[in-house]
């Protein structure tokens, strides 16, 4: 009988705080690729953002693909992802309300020291694509319809190549985040293609460099959307739309710029 | 590496980074929460389906036992679902806070802590049964007795619940979001350092998490030794 008292109280001490967590005065959930949390951008910037409008951001960071989709299911506020198609057609279809550019970084291609398909310091990304699959040398790809690995399909359609013959040979397919991919191209010696943020602030980079960098087809643009009430009645429209016009002012543009991970500035604001 | 991380949990123990105090104790606090819905459930189902004759019995005890095994992937997508804003369950809320987070946990362990209940009850059922019945004890003063007489195996399960718990990733990730200050657990924040290449950090919390562990363990185990010297005095 004590016992059961005892552990009711313990089981009440352990609700309660739960229950508390659910009332945070203004909050909103923000659905975003991973690359922005894993650079460390929104450590650099949330707090301002509290500051400055009092809003607490909760970030979810998956893959762009499944960003998009919990967003649809409307869970989220707020999308910030990397993959301009997806996102206008998620606005087209009215899940969202406007998309708007906030910055941009570029994709980079890295992989061993010994680079064994010779395409270091190559500024076409076409071309090294193209050697790497006729040397047939390894190449790890996200496989997660993340914004990355939409980006990286392109670029193989654009070098008309077609990796995913060779799935499971030489193109290996983690299914995974950016992080997990690095993770394993390191330890496999594959080329994988990143965006330069998570890349800078990644922290197990072996023996690993960029190998090819600098092309055009390698730029990366972000964007931001406020999902829309009218698909989803739950959506915190004010707050989101608060938070989004926070990032796209010029105080917030000039956050964004002067984030910087050892020296190099990690993303670009372009919301003008 | 490994040297690397034990030096990094020793600074991150000795320098009380808050940070990592408000993940261990939301941890805590999360599997607790759970494991005490946990018992609550599974003792009684444990329980009852031991003491308890009916046709399809025997399929109810494999479909338990099976359960155990659930994938955490599985049952965090599943309760996602339910939460979702545009699931059954929307209207409440309840996706990414820690309150989800509870409920997958207690999906995840609540058969656990049923099988192994089940299996300790019916093991002193088959034992006493006939005693019982000569003496014209009922059952409802006949469980009573079981509990207590198995409250030491009936904790090591309850252990096991929480082992599972702590430790499960797979769930909490996808219900609880691993939103920072928020949902952020022990396992959750090692999967994202993982994902960062910050490999000494993960497994330093990896190691902070395994003496979590350690010390519920050795509580328990001090107790149970405390008792078991009592009971034969």
């Amino acid at each position: 009988m004590k016992l059961t008292k005892t552990m009711k109280s313990i089981g009440l001490a352990m609700v309660l705080p739960l229950a508390s967590s659910l009332a945070i005065a203004e909050s909103i959930v923000v659905q975003s690729t991973t690359s922005t949390k894993n650079s460390g951008l929104y450590d650099y910037i949330l707090p301002k953002v509290k500051a400055d409008t009092g809003l607490t951001v909760n970030v979810v960071a998956v893959g762009t693909g499944q960003a998009i989709k919990n967003a649809q299911r409307c869970d989220g506020d707020v999308l910030l992802v990397h993959a301009k198609a997806s996102e206008e057609k998620f606005v087209n279809e009215g899940y969202g309300v406007k998309r708007s550019d906030l910055m941009y970084n570029d994709f980079v291609i890295v992989g061993p020291a010994a680079d064994p398909a010779g395409v270091g310091g190559s500024k076409d990304v076409s071309k090294s694509l193209t050697t790497i699959a006729s040397k047939q040398a390894l190449f790890a790809s996200r496989g997660d319809d993340s914004g990355t690995h939409k980006a990286e399909l392109r670029l193989w359609k654009a070098a008309g190549t077609d990796p995913k013959a060779a799935s499971g040979a030489w193109y290996r397919e983690t299914g995974s985040g950016m992080g997990a991919t690095l993770n394993a191209a390191v330890g496999m010696g594959a080329y994988a293609m990143t965006d330069r943020a998570t890349w800078t602030k990644f922290g197990n980079k072996g023996d690993f460099k960029i190998q090819v960098e600098g092309d055009k087809r390698l730029f990366n643009q972000y964007g931001v959307i406020l999902v829309n009430k009218d698909k989803c009645p739950s959506v915190k429209s004010e707050a989101g739309q608060k938070f989004i016009d926070w990032l796209l002012s010029n105080k917030g543009q000039n956050t964004i710029a002067s984030y910087k991970v050892s020296g190099n500035q990690l993303f670009f604001p372009n919301a003008n | 590496m490994l040297g690397d991380a034990f030096t990094e949990a020793f600074t991150l123990i000795v320098s009380v980074n808050p940070e990592l105090l408000e993940i261990l104790w939301l941890s805590i606090q999360v599997s607790l929460t759970a494991l005490f819905f946990s018992i609550a459930l599974g003792l009684p189902i444990g329980t009852s389906l031991a003491i308890t004759e009916f046709p399809g019995k025997k399929a109810c005890v494999t479909i338990l036992n099976s359960l155990m095994g659930l994938p955490p992937v599985v049952v965090g997508l599943l309760v996602y679902l339910l939460l979702s804003r545009s699931g059954p369950l929307g209207v409440l809320g309840l996706l990414y806070t820690p309150t989800a987070m509870v409920i997958a946990q207690v999906v995840l362990i609540t058969p656990i802590i049923a099988a192994l209940a089940y299996q300790v009850m019916d093991d002193l059922h088959r034992e006493y049964r006939d005693l019982f019945q000569s003496l014209g004890i009922p059952l409802t003063k006949a469980v009573p007795t079981y509990l207590w007489d198995a409250r030491y195996s009936l904790v090591t399960s309850v252990l096991a619940g929480f082992g599972r718990a702590i430790s499960e990733v797979g769930a909490v990730i996808i219900v609880g979001g691993n939103i920072d200050h928020l949902t952020r657990v022990m396992t959750t924040a090692i999967a994202l350092e993982t994902s960062k290449g910050e490999l000494a950090i993960a497994l330093a919390l990896g190691i902070i998490l395994l003496t979590l562990a350690l010390i519920v363990n050795a509580a328990v185990t001090t107790v149970r030794t405390f008792g078991l010297r009592n009971a034969y005095v």
